[in-house]
This record gives C-alpha cells, structure tokens and sequence, in this order.
C-alpha cells in the first residue's frame, strides 16, 4: 500500500510535530510547516495528497491558504483545523472547498479516518 | 411684582421638566407621567384660557361702552331739544313783557284802562297770561290787571324785586297761584331815557311746561320733569310725585350740556338720568329711565356672552384633558419601548461582550489543550508500539486519564464558546424538545441540591421549528430560573411541550410556587422590575420577552398567588426573520 502523503500546517510547533510524529507512527509520510507561506513553498515543490490546515495563523490565515491551493492545487484535499469551538468556520470552509474539518483538540483516530476517506475518494476513487 | 416673577420661576421649571423629562428616568413611571400629564394641562389650559378671559373682558367693555353710548347719546338729544323748547318758550313770554315795558310809557301802563286793554290783546295772542302789573322803582304796584286786588301791594322787600333791578329780567321758579295751578312770575325791568326805571310783571300758568314735556314721546317706563335748583319739582313726575314735591335724590352736578348720570339705588332699579340745566332760567330739566329698561340689549348680550366663555372654558377642558391623555399615553408607551429596547441592546451587549471574552479564552486554551492531548496521544503511541515496555498497563491508563481529562476541558470550552455564539441570530432547524432537554442539564444541579422535581412532557412527534438556538436556550433558562426561584424546596416544576396548530407549537412551565399578585404581574415584562430583591437584575423576562418577540413568538402568563404560574411560550414553526448571517 502506498504511503499517504499529508501536509500538516500549524503556528503551534509542538503541536504540529508532535501530531506528525504521531501519523509517522502510523504509517503515514507527514511533513510539517509553521505558517501559510512555508506550506506554500513545500507545496509548490511537492504537493501532498492530503493538506491539514490550521485556519488561526499569523500571516496568511487558513482560509486563504485554502483558497490559494483548491485554485493551484485542485488534487490536494484540505481538512481544516479550528479552535473556535463552532462548526460554523468549518462550514464555511467546506463551502470554499475544503473536504471537511475537525475541531481542536482532535482525537487522532478521527484524523486518521477523515484522512483515509480524503485519500480513499481521490486515488481510488 | 414679586408673585409674577414667582409664577414665571414656576413656569419655566416646569417647561424645564418637560423638556428634561428624559433625564428623570430613574423616578417610579407612573408618578412621572401624572405629574407631567398635569403640567401640560396646565400650560395648555392656561395658554388657552388666559387669553380668552382677556379677550371676554375687553369685549365686555367695550360692548359695554359701545351699547351705553347708542342708548345714551338719543336720550341727550331728547334732552336738548326740549331744553331748546323750553328756553323758546319762556323767551317768548319775555320778549311779550318786555315788548310791553318798551312799547308803553309809565304813565300809559299806569293808567289802568290801557293796562286791561294790553292784557286782553296778550291773553289772545299768546294765551298762558294770568295777570299783568306795573311796579315803580320803589316796589309799589302802581296798576294791575288779573284775578287778584294786588294794586298799591308793595314788593319792595322782596328778593324777586332786587333781582330784577341787578339783572333787568326775573324768572321766578313754579308756585301755586290762581285757582290752584302751578305759576311762574316773569318780570323785565324798563329804564326810560330820563333815567327813570319800572318794572313790568306778568303771571304765566305753566299748563305749556306739561304739554312741552308731553311731547318728548318717553315710553312707559321714562320719566320727564324740570326742576328747580333745589330740587323742587316745577312740573308733575309719574314717579316722585306732583308739582312743589321734593326730589328725594340728589341733584346732578350743575351741567349746561345735556349730560347722563347714573344712580345706583339700592331700593329701586338702578336709574338713568339725562339732564341739563338752564342757561338763563333756575330749571333743570330731567329725563330718568330705568337702567334695566335701558340696558336690556346689552344685558341680553352679557349674558350671551357669559355663556360663551363658559362653553368654551368647558369645551376647551375637555378637549385639553383628553388630548394630553392621548399624548401622555403615546409618550409613555413610545418610552416604555424604548427604554426596553434600550434594556435589551444595553444587556445583550454586556452579554455579548462577555461572550467575546469567553470565545477568546476557550480558543486560547484550545492550542495548548490539544498539545497536551497530541504529547499524551504520541505518549501513548509510543506505549503501544513498543514490544515490550515496563509497567505498560499503568502508563496506558496514566495517559488515557490525560486525554480524558483533554477530554472534559473541551466539553467545557466548547460550552464556553456555545455560550459566545448565542449572541447572534442564527436561525436554524431546531428541535425543541433537544433544546428544552439540553437547557436543564444546565439547571439540573441546583434544582437537584433543593429537591427541586422537574419533569418533562414532551410531544415525542413535536415538528421541528426553525429558530434560534441560542436564543431559546437563553429563554427557557430565564424562565425555569425564575420557577426555581419561585417554588418550595421539593417543589415541582412541569415543562411540556406540544403542537398548538399548523403554524405555531407551544411550551408550558409550570411551577407550584408563591405565584404573582395581579399588580406584580402587570409588570413583570418591565425592565428592573424585580421581586427578588438584591439578587435580581430584572432584565430575565423583558429579555425573555423581547427575544419571543424577535422569534416572531408570544408569551402568555398566568398566575394565581399562593398556587403557582404558569407561563406558555408559543413559537412559529417557521422563522419569521429571514437568516442574515
């Protein structure tokens, strides 16, 4: 089976590298960066299957982030991260484009399958 | 001067508090509004009625002055045309003596055929000739014609005679005399060139006096006399008596002018007297009407007038009281939704800063919280992947107690953040009875440590609705908060819901508790109002009620003191407000 390959974006280091070791655990080639311009840069050189995209960031916030890759990147599937506590940013991501999001703190086997489905629906499928 | 200024102050404070109404909020509403529903009374009654009075007493005045003037001026004309009669009249008489004094020598006139012939031609030719005299210089009467053996009398002693020797001619006033008819003497003084003097004297009855009077034409009521200035009548008068009779009023002040004056007696009507005196002759000549008979027109007018002013008074009363009735109740009503509007924004503001507030700390402690819960996840990862590891169990369940624990504090953070949301409207299809379930688990506790039972009906087949969520947590807390307040420990508390009709659904919380009096419920949906004393803020049911409101529901109350309340929240079924988020 091939290596899911996922970009996990976040400002929270230790958040971000701690949840892509955790995915590394599980089998899945997860890389990290630290704000919306970093994620960008390692797109432009090699796109993920799956981007994890924290929507609060200093700089360029999640939403543009979002915007930029379903207009550049149409095969990358987005699941959005929100602290929020509302369902509504997310709502409005998936009106956006976004394949679906989690609200934080997440529990690793809801990321896990929200992945698996991510993948499942574009290689696949 | 004092009390002006006084009323002025008073005036001024209180335009000052109507136009500064606005700033007394805090005063208890309903005095507030008597005492300015009073105020505006009273400056519009005054503003209304002032005037008016004034204009009444002008125009009485001038109606009064105007009238007068139209009765009084014919009545003088009247007057001074008989005086002209009159005057005629006995210069006349006088002209005749004199003529004869002049016409004849003394020794002619003393010879006594020639003084019967002169007397018989004057008696025909002029008529109201009694007797005729001739008296010398020394007062004797040398002859005499008439009624009477007067020849050789001497009138030297009397005052008639020195009068008539200062002035040349004597009108003496009216006596009675022949055959008892009221007389006037008429004597002219005659000098001849040689510087001898005589004096002619002529008897007149005064029977033409009566018939000058007789054709003034006076009406009934008038009353026409002369008299002389002693106040003795020298013709009869149909009220104070007849000729030589005393005038029992006081004379008028001397006036040659035909003038009016007015008496006020107390034991006959009021009188008008028109009068004037005589230039050359001791005679006044009256006119008298009843003042009553005079004035009538103008009586009929005053009292029309009288009662003008008082139906205006009246109307304008009437029109004044319900006017600021109307205003005042528009004013109150305008104010008391205003300041409940004001109530609302003031407090769903405070609340919604309190929500921004919690929605930025539940985000701030949402990053760290889940890199606790990725550290423990990774912790626990690490765990299991391990072939072996020691103690794995009891690591396995330190780290599940950490993300149980992440667990709780998201429920709590999310609740948080729920909290913030419901400030804003967001309508979405709801189902009422999950939301009434939801609510009293936030309730649940209190009710719980006060053996507080509530129980919910709910309509299993309840159609959704499509509200606020927020907002009808918000409500349904506020009230059952307030049954809880109401009710006993171990008191009941019944929630049920069910379809009321096709376009409404309904939900009912009753309570066993004290229940309201009919005053305390006239004004439960007012801001402030309060019967919790220190702990209330008054501001749950007008909130309440202003958000049933904006949910295009309604609200109804019932209560009974001592038995409990009721209180029904109907809801659309379908949103009235479109979403605008």
């Amino acid at each position: 089976m091939e290596r899911y390959r996922v970009l996990l974006v976040d400002d929270e280091v230790e958040f971000v590298t701690t949840l892509a070791e955790r995915l590394a655990l599980r089998g899945i080639d997860a890389r990290t960066a630290f704000n919306g311009e970093e994620a960008l840069r390692i797109m432009e050189a090699d796109p993920p299957q799956v981007l994890v995209l924290d929507l609060m960031m200093p700089g360029l916030g999640g939403m543009e982030v979002l915007q930029y890759v379903r207009s550049n990147y149409p095969q990358v599937q987005v699941i959005l991260l929100t602290g929020q506590g509302s369902t509504r940013a997310g709502i409005e991501g998936m009106r956006l484009g976004a394949f679906d999001y989690l609200m934080k703190p997440l529990t690793i086997e809801e990321l896990m399958e929200k992945i698996r489905i991510a993948v499942g629906g574009q290689v696949t499928g | 001067m004092i009390a002006r200024g006084r009323d002025r102050m008073a005036i001024k404070s209180w335009l000052g508090k109507l136009l500064f109404m606005d700033q007394e909020t805090d005063g208890n509403s309903p005095e507030r509004y008597d005492i300015l529903r009073r105020n505006i009374m009273i400056l519009m009654i005054l503003v209304t009625i002032v005037p008016l009075f004034f204009m009444a007493v002008v125009n009485y005045h001038q109606y009064q002055a105007t009238l007068r003037e139209e009765i009084v001026t014919p009545m003088r004309a009247l007057v001074n045309k008989t005086k002209h009669s009159f005057e005629l009249f006995l210069a006349e008489r006088i002209s005749t003596v004199s003529f004869i004094a002049s016409a004849y020598t003394f020794d002619q006139l003393a010879d006594e055929a020639t003084m019967n012939r002169i007397f018989r031609v004057t008696k025909e030719e002029f008529g109201g000739f009694v007797d005729l005299g001739l008296i010398d210089d020394q007062g004797i009467q040398v002859s005499y014609t008439g009624p009477y053996d007067l020849k050789g009398k001497d009138y030297s002693e009397q005052s008639w005679f020195h009068e008539v020797k200062v002035r040349g001619t004597y009108v003496s006033d009216v006596f009675m005399g022949y055959r008892k008819f009221p007389h006037i003497v008429v004597a002219v003084q005659r000098r001849s060139d040689d510087g001898k003097t005589w004096i002619v004297r002529a008897t007149i009855d005064t029977e033409k006096f009566d018939d000058l009077i007789a054709s003034m034409g006076l009406d009934a009521s008038a009353d026409a006399f002369l008299l002389n200035k002693d106040g003795i009548l020298q013709t009869p008068s149909k009220i104070y008596g007849k000729v030589l009779e005393h005038f029992p009023l006081p004379l008028p002040p001397v006036s040659y002018e035909a003038n009016v004056w007015e008496y006020e007696d107390a034991e006959h009507d009021d009188l008008m007297l028109a009068y004037t005196h005589f230039v050359h002759y001791p005679y006044i000549l009256c006119v008298i009407k009843p003042k009553g008979e005079v004035l009538r027109a103008w009586y009929t007018l005053k009292t029309e007038l009288f009662f003008l002013f008082v139906a205006s008074v009246v109307v304008i009363f009437l029109v004044v009281f319900k006017l600021t009735d109307l205003l005042v109740k528009r004013m109150r009503e305008s104010d008391e939704k205003r300041e409940a509007a004001f109530r609302e924004m003031e407090h769903s503001h405070k609340l919604s800063s309190i929500g921004r507030l919690a929605a930025g700390v539940a985000h701030e402690i949402n990053n760290p919280m889940a890199i606790i819960n990725e550290k423990a996840g990774l912790m626990k990862d690490l765990i299991e992947f391990a072939p072996t590891f020691p103690d794995k169990e009891r690591f396995l369940s330190l780290t599940d107690a950490i993300l149980q624990s992440v667990n709780r504090c998201r429920s709590i953070t999310h609740r948080l953040l729920g909290f913030a949301r419901r400030m804003e409207v967001q309508i979405e299809v709801l189902d009422l009875n999950g939301i009434i379930q939801e609510t009293m688990t936030f309730l649940e506790k209190e009710a719980s440590y006060r053996n507080i039972d509530i129980r919910l009906q709910l309509a299993p087949d309840l159609p959704k609705i499509a509200s606020d969520r927020g907002q009808l947590q918000q409500v349904f807390l506020n009230i059952v908060n307030n049954a809880i307040a109401a009710v006993n420990d171990g008191g009941l508390i019944t929630v049920t819901t069910w379809e009321k009709d096709t376009d409404f659904v309904a939900t009912a919380i009753q309570d066993n508790g004290s229940g309201m009096s009919e005053e305390t419920l006239k004004h439960i949906f007012e801001p402030f109002f309060t019967t919790k004393k220190s702990q209330g803020t008054g501001l749950g049911l007008p909130i309440t009620y202003g958000i049933i409101k904006k949910l295009g529901g309604e609200i109804d109350v019932q209560s009974k003191e001592g038995k409990g309340t009721t209180i029904t929240v109907y809801l659309p079924k379908r949103s009235i407000t479109h979403e605008t988020t």
